[in-house]
């Protein structure tokens, strides 16, 4: 029999955890139709609660690690995230035309908005301790410094209305702002556009990231989003969206461990300060001095 | 089937009929079971009884009397009783039980006894020469008979291994009944380091051996070499267990040591316990774990079923 010739064979798109990609424990999945057809274009794996839990162990286990790292060597591995995005360009490109009908011009403007955070974060990895940070005055025989820190493990939950073209960029800065001060993160990606970021994934995969300091869950919120936002593991929540009820739905369940709740529109700038701001807390230290 | 004749004591012969092991077919059939779905209130059931079956154990040489009696305080309570009364009340879940007992080496026996007083926690004591077993039968049994009079009544005693492979089960056998003797009353569990014997039928073996030389209980392994206990090494001894009761009537009790960590491979262990043995051997008295750190993780799912929270190792005592 003879092979058919330019055989299309379609990508499984599976979930990214501790630097594998698995699939759901569950076996489900949520089928994603082309731009105004029937036709589907990819099953994406719906993530089970287990899966989540999965995610969070570990992140928490590549939390040390990852802390360690030198501010310059994690600024390096946010650069090769750049340079991973610039080789997938072509992939992410046409996953936006196709699935969702962007024009060409709008789908090359979302990458190029993407690989642009991860230069931004990149650069600011080692330069924000400093930026933020500071000497302070203080009257008696004492330095006294403040430096930021990284939190730990951050959940970060997108919601399923990012438009697609926005979703793109506002992921890989989300993603990367966390990670650049020494945060893991376990991310709720939203469901309906999955299927472009999935990219994503194979860029944290190949850019040296540590296995588990990045890991990206599909699904449904309705069923995920409770037990992530409630997990006494997770030290802070970011949330990209606007729905009312879900925020105070995540301040809610997130008081038990008094997680630091931060939100941001959409359309919020990506690549802002406030971002790394909102994942660290600073630490206050005094010094004495000799006479 | 392969037969293995020992002299006891009173010069008797004892045949021992050791049926082959099928390894791949005890491979099989553990993997079984780790295929079960344990939901809800069964859930909650084996939970509470694997903390029951419990040997909180310390056997390392920076083992300071501190350091035991904090781990007798966790045997206790392996949760403080008000801590868990805040989390769990709304769900009416019954106390959390104390651990079947705790395991030291023998210098640190009298501590464990002053720090247990008053309660049903049974003291084991390692003896022997634990782990290794390699020192002569005199200072195997003056160790013993040390822990049992400062207060142990468990002793955990190694095999002589060297004797075993090289061929020489009499002297393993004789090495037995001796400990059994010195124990007086204590309860014996003889540890089989099955990590070291090479293969199911030698596990199967050194159970026969260690049973009918007097074992109480037979035990995997030290906690001390890899691969510690696992589910077939387990499965064909608990079969040993099965068929001695058969032929004598006599109840042996089993204890897995060493790399069981969650709360999940526990139930594991009593899905095949309850299925190898029947429900007569999930107690206490016939099964016991040796796993300090799935405590721990056992806490963290009952406080997640008292809660509907993911809970976090840190609300836990760290050891």
């Amino acid at each position: 029999m003879a092979i058919e010739k330019n055989l299309h064979v379609p990508k499984t798109i599976k979930l990214f955890i501790n630097g594998e990609f698995p699939r759901t424990e569950s076996g489900r999945h949520i089928s994603l139709y082309e731009h105004g057809s029937q036709k589907v274009f990819a099953h994406v794996c719906r993530a089970s609660r287990k899966d989540l839990r999965n995610a969070v162990a570990a992140s928490l286990a590549a939390r040390g690690e990852w802390e360690k790292r030198s501010a310059y060597n994690r600024a390096q591995i946010l650069y090769r995230m750049a340079e991973m995005a610039e080789g997938h360009r072509e992939e992410m490109v046409s996953l936006l035309t196709k699935i969702n009908a962007a024009s060409a011009g709008d789908a090359n403007q979302s990458v190029d908005a993407a690989i642009e955070a991860f230069v931004y974060y990149a650069g600011f990895a080692d330069k924000f301790s400093q930026v933020s940070g500071c000497v302070n005055p203080v009257s008696g025989p004492h330095h006294a410094f403040t430096t930021p820190e990284p939190v730990g493990c951050v959940a970060a939950i997108f919601d399923d209305n990012i438009e697609s073209i926005l979703a793109l960029p506002i992921v890989a800065a989300t993603l990367a702002s966390v990670i650049a001060s020494g945060n893991v993160v376990t991310a709720l990606l939203p469901s309906n556009v999955s299927a472009q970021l999935a990219p994503l994934a194979e860029i944290f995969a190949t850019s040296d990231l540590p296995k588990g300091v990045v890991n990206l869950l599909t699904g449904h919120q309705s069923e995920l989003l409770d037990h992530l936002a409630s997990h006494m593991e997770v030290q802070s929540i970011c949330y990209v969206g606007s729905d009312r009820t879900t925020q105070e739905k995540l301040k809610t369940l997130g008081a038990e461990n008094m997680k630091r709740v931060i939100c941001f529109a959409p359309d919020a700038n990506p690549t802002s300060l406030d971002r790394l701001a909102g994942f660290v807390e600073f630490k206050t230290v005094w010094h004495p001095i000799g006479h | 089937m392969r037969s293995v004749s020992m002299t006891d004591k009173a010069g008797r012969t004892l045949a021992l009929l050791v049926p082959p092991v099928d390894e791949v077919g005890a491979t099989e059939r553990a993997e079984f079971f780790t295929k079960r779905s344990i939901k809800k209130e069964s859930k909650i059931h084996a939970l509470y009884l694997a903390i029951s079956m419990c040997d909180l154990t310390t056997l390392e040489g920076a083992d300071t009397p501190g350091r035991v009696r904090q781990m007798c305080e966790k045997a206790r309570h392996p949760v403080p009783p008000d801590v868990f009364q805040s989390v769990a009340g709304q769900k009416n879940l019954p106390p959390i039980p104390s651990v079947a007992a705790v395991c030291v080496y023998p210098s640190m026996v009298s501590t464990a006894v002053k720090a247990l007083a008053g309660s049903a926690i049974n003291v084991a004591s390692v003896a022997t020469a634990f782990p290794s077993g390699q020192a002569p039968l005199k200072v195997k049994l003056d160790d013993t008979r040390f822990a049992v009079s400062e207060g142990a009544n468990e002793i955990d005693m190694v095999i002589n291994r060297g004797a075993f492979l090289s061929g020489d089960y009499q002297l393993v056998f004789d090495e037995i009944a001796a400990t059994k003797e010195a124990c007086g009353e204590a309860h014996l569990k003889v540890i089989l380091e099955t990590g070291e014997l090479g293969s199911l039928d030698r596990v199967r073996l050194a159970s026969e051996i260690a049973m009918r030389a007097g074992a109480d209980f037979i035990k995997t392994s030290t906690g001390k070499i890899q691969p510690a206990a696992t589910l077939p090494v387990t499965l064909v001894m608990l079969q040993a267990i099965q068929d001695f009761y058969m032929k004598t009537g006599k109840k042996i009790g089993m204890k897995p040591a060493g790399g069981i960590r969650t709360a999940k491979q526990a139930i594991q262990y009593l899905c095949m316990v309850n299925e190898t043995m029947g429900s007569d051997w999930l107690t206490p008295d016939l099964f016991r774990f040796g796993a300090s750190a799935m405590v721990n993780d056992i806490l963290k799912q009952i406080f997640k079923e008292a809660t509907g929270r993911y809970y976090y190792d840190r609300v836990f005592s760290l050891d």
